[in-house]
């Protein structure tokens, strides 16, 4: 019988990224104006689950807090969370480019585009469309530019129409808001990322494009890790390096998309969290793939919680809380793992 | 084993082999040599299908072109000039990759792929290794692991291109002796590139001397590493001394 480990996702790593998602779920639904206590929220999310009918002492108001307001703003952090993480590390694995995030082939700004917009003709009500549909042809048009343009087809040629594709985008969408001033502080405030929640409307939104994107991803976890010995020596192991990086970057830019559609544009989840991910767990993408989504949904939400109880009745911008905490603990996991390995 | 049949090789506008004839039998090794830019990666990245060809190449009696990528894995394996180091992956991991043909799309590896892994980890003394992150390697070690990357795909032909390159004159002997043990071992056909072409005819069965894509003269190392034709084909000026399991050649001085 062999000793020898491969590198697969270790089931401690796993159970700590269950047990983050957990403590976000729990923390984000009990803190908030009223603060609930937390027994008693954790059982109330326990009674969600059919057959489960837990005692929890809160009364029908408290209940409704709990499911019409905060569970859907956590459950929306989450699902963002994970998505942008995931295509993040799918990105960054697919480009072969630690500074890789899901925005890089024009995702952002064709949603920013879109949304502006939305914004700009009055039609607040299809913003989370535009966006979704603005990040969809922006990064099919970066894709097809980039096959046109490279006869190898290789990832250099991509990022380079991705550049292109978004500073096009970027140019309409400066002129728009330069002949719209007075959108510009609701365009700024998109921007910057939101989890506002109107019920479950946002999540029903990004849940099945959440769902593909997840499953693909997974799915292709170990060619990822094929695939980091560079186009060549991948298909001298037998793979379609550019048939596997189009489905990878299809199913990421979709996710993207669908999140950005119903968040905004923020911004360090999807490079930082893959790192931190990478750092602590190892380099293999079998185990930073799925580590991105379970840590990227608990850091996201806790975000969120933070960005809606430190200055309350007020709410930071939560672009804002992502870099503000983010960046030192990325730093601060930088100088306690032995090197930087990328 | 192999058979190559006029191929040709375009790069851009330019074409690199105009027409190369190659065989090589079972458990051969061979190694083609020629001035730079003659087109010996090239031919041997043709036979790997990293680079498209005109003509036939035809490995364990199928033509490349009827085999599925797959399985062309399985039966070719390519050590690369300057392989990728991919940052953060362990020495384990990096020659599991070599399992991938065997591995389903979405699958993992089996317990018979980590035997085999294991194995050659053993035969090729790499088993401190594992836990190592390639990077922090040495070359020679690292030539080792490339080599058993290339091993665990269990392919019957071994492309090796500039296998000694980046070596020094004693990791090229170790890493040259290491490939010939495992050729008999394994029962392995061998087409490598070289530079140096006292160590190419130590180690090869038959040289195949390619200059600006065509083959001129293919046989055995006396007959191939003459004064006269390296004076043809590299321009330069050697003395060729017999050597024990070769030609030994020297270059002097033009006066």
């Amino acid at each position: 019988m062999t000793t020898l480990r491969p590198a697969r996702l270790s089931l401690g790593w796993l159970a700590a990224g269950v047990g983050a998602v957990l403590v976000a779920l729990v923390a984000g639904v009990a803190l908030g104006p009223v603060t609930l206590p937390p027994g008693s929220v954790a059982a109330e999310l326990l009674n969600l689950i059919p057959g489960v009918d837990l005692p929890s002492g809160l009364n029908e108001r408290e209940t409704a807090i709990i499911t019409e307001l905060r569970l859907p703003r956590v459950v929306l952090g989450l699902l963002v969370g994970a998505m942008l993480s995931l295509a993040g590390g799918c990105y960054q694995g697919v480009f072969r480019n630690p500074l890789a995030d899901p925005y890089l082939l024009g995702v952002a700004a064709g949603a920013g585009l879109g949304a502006t917009m939305a914004i700009a003709f009055r039609a607040g009500a299809v913003l989370p469309l535009a966006a979704f549909a603005g990040a969809g042809i922006a990064v099919v048009v970066t894709y097809l530019l980039g096959v046109a343009g490279g006869r190898d087809r290789s990832s250099a040629t991509l990022i380079l129409a991705g550049v292109a594709v978004s500073s096009f985008l970027a140019a309409i969408q400066t002129y728009l808001l330069q002949r719209n001033v007075d959108t510009i502080r609701e365009v700024y405030s998109w921007l910057l990322g939101r989890l506002a929640t109107n019920g479950w409307h946002e999540v029903t939104l990004l849940l099945p494009y959440a769902l593909v994107t997840t499953i693909v991803v997974l799915a292709l976890r170990r060619e990822l890790d094929v695939l980091s010995v560079g186009d060549t020596e991948a298909a001298s192991l037998g793979l379609h390096p550019q048939r596997s990086r189009m489905i990878l970057l299809a199913a990421a830019s979709l996710g993207t998309a669908a999140a950005v559609a119903v968040s905004g544009l923020i911004g360090f989840v999807g490079i930082i969290v893959p790192h931190v991910v990478r750092l602590l767990a190892g380099g293999s993408y079998r185990s930073i793939l799925p580590l991105s989504l379970l840590f990227g949904a608990a850091f996201l939400a806790l975000a969120d919680l933070a960005a809606r109880t430190l200055i309350a009745p007020g709410e930071l911008p939560i672009g804002v809380v992502t870099a503000f905490f983010g960046a030192p603990f990325f730093i601060l996991v930088l100088r306690s793992t032995r090197r930087v390995s990328v | 084993m192999l058979a190559v049949e006029g191929v040709r090789v375009t790069l851009g506008d330019a074409e690199i082999l105009h027409g190369v004839d190659l065989a090589v039998a079972s458990g051969e090794w061979v190694t083609v040599i020629g001035p730079n830019g003659a087109g010996k990666s090239t031919l041997l990245r043709a036979v790997g299908g990293a680079v498209t060809h005109h003509g036939k190449i035809i490995i364990d009696g199928t033509p490349t072109s009827a085999l599925p990528r797959r399985r062309r894995a399985q039966l070719v394996a390519t050590v690369a000039q300057q392989p990728v180091v991919p940052p953060g992956m362990r020495v384990l991991d990096y020659v599991l990759l070599g399992r991938t043909p065997y591995i389903a799309p979405l699958g993992r590896e089996s317990a018979q792929d980590l035997s085999i892994v294991e194995q050659v980890l053993d035969s090729l003394e790499l088993r401190r290794f594992i836990g190592r992150e390639l990077e922090t390697l040495s070359g020679g070690e690292r030539q080792r692991v490339f080599l058993a990357r290339a091993l665990a795909q269990g392919a019957p032909l071994l492309l090796l291109d500039e296998p000694t390159s980046a070596l020094d004159i004693g990791h090229q002997q170790e890493v040259l002796e290491l490939v010939d043990r495992l050729r008999h071992e394994r029962a392995l056909t061998v087409l490598a590139t070289m530079h140096d072409l006292s160590v190419a005819g130590e180690y090869a069965d038959r040289l195949v001397l390619l200059a600006e894509g065509r083959i001129a003269a293919d046989g055995p190392p006396a007959q191939v590493l003459t004064e006269e034709l390296l004076a043809l084909h590299y321009r330069a000026r050697v003395r060729v001394i017999a050597g024990e399991f070769g030609p030994i050649v020297v270059p002097v001085r033009l006066s």
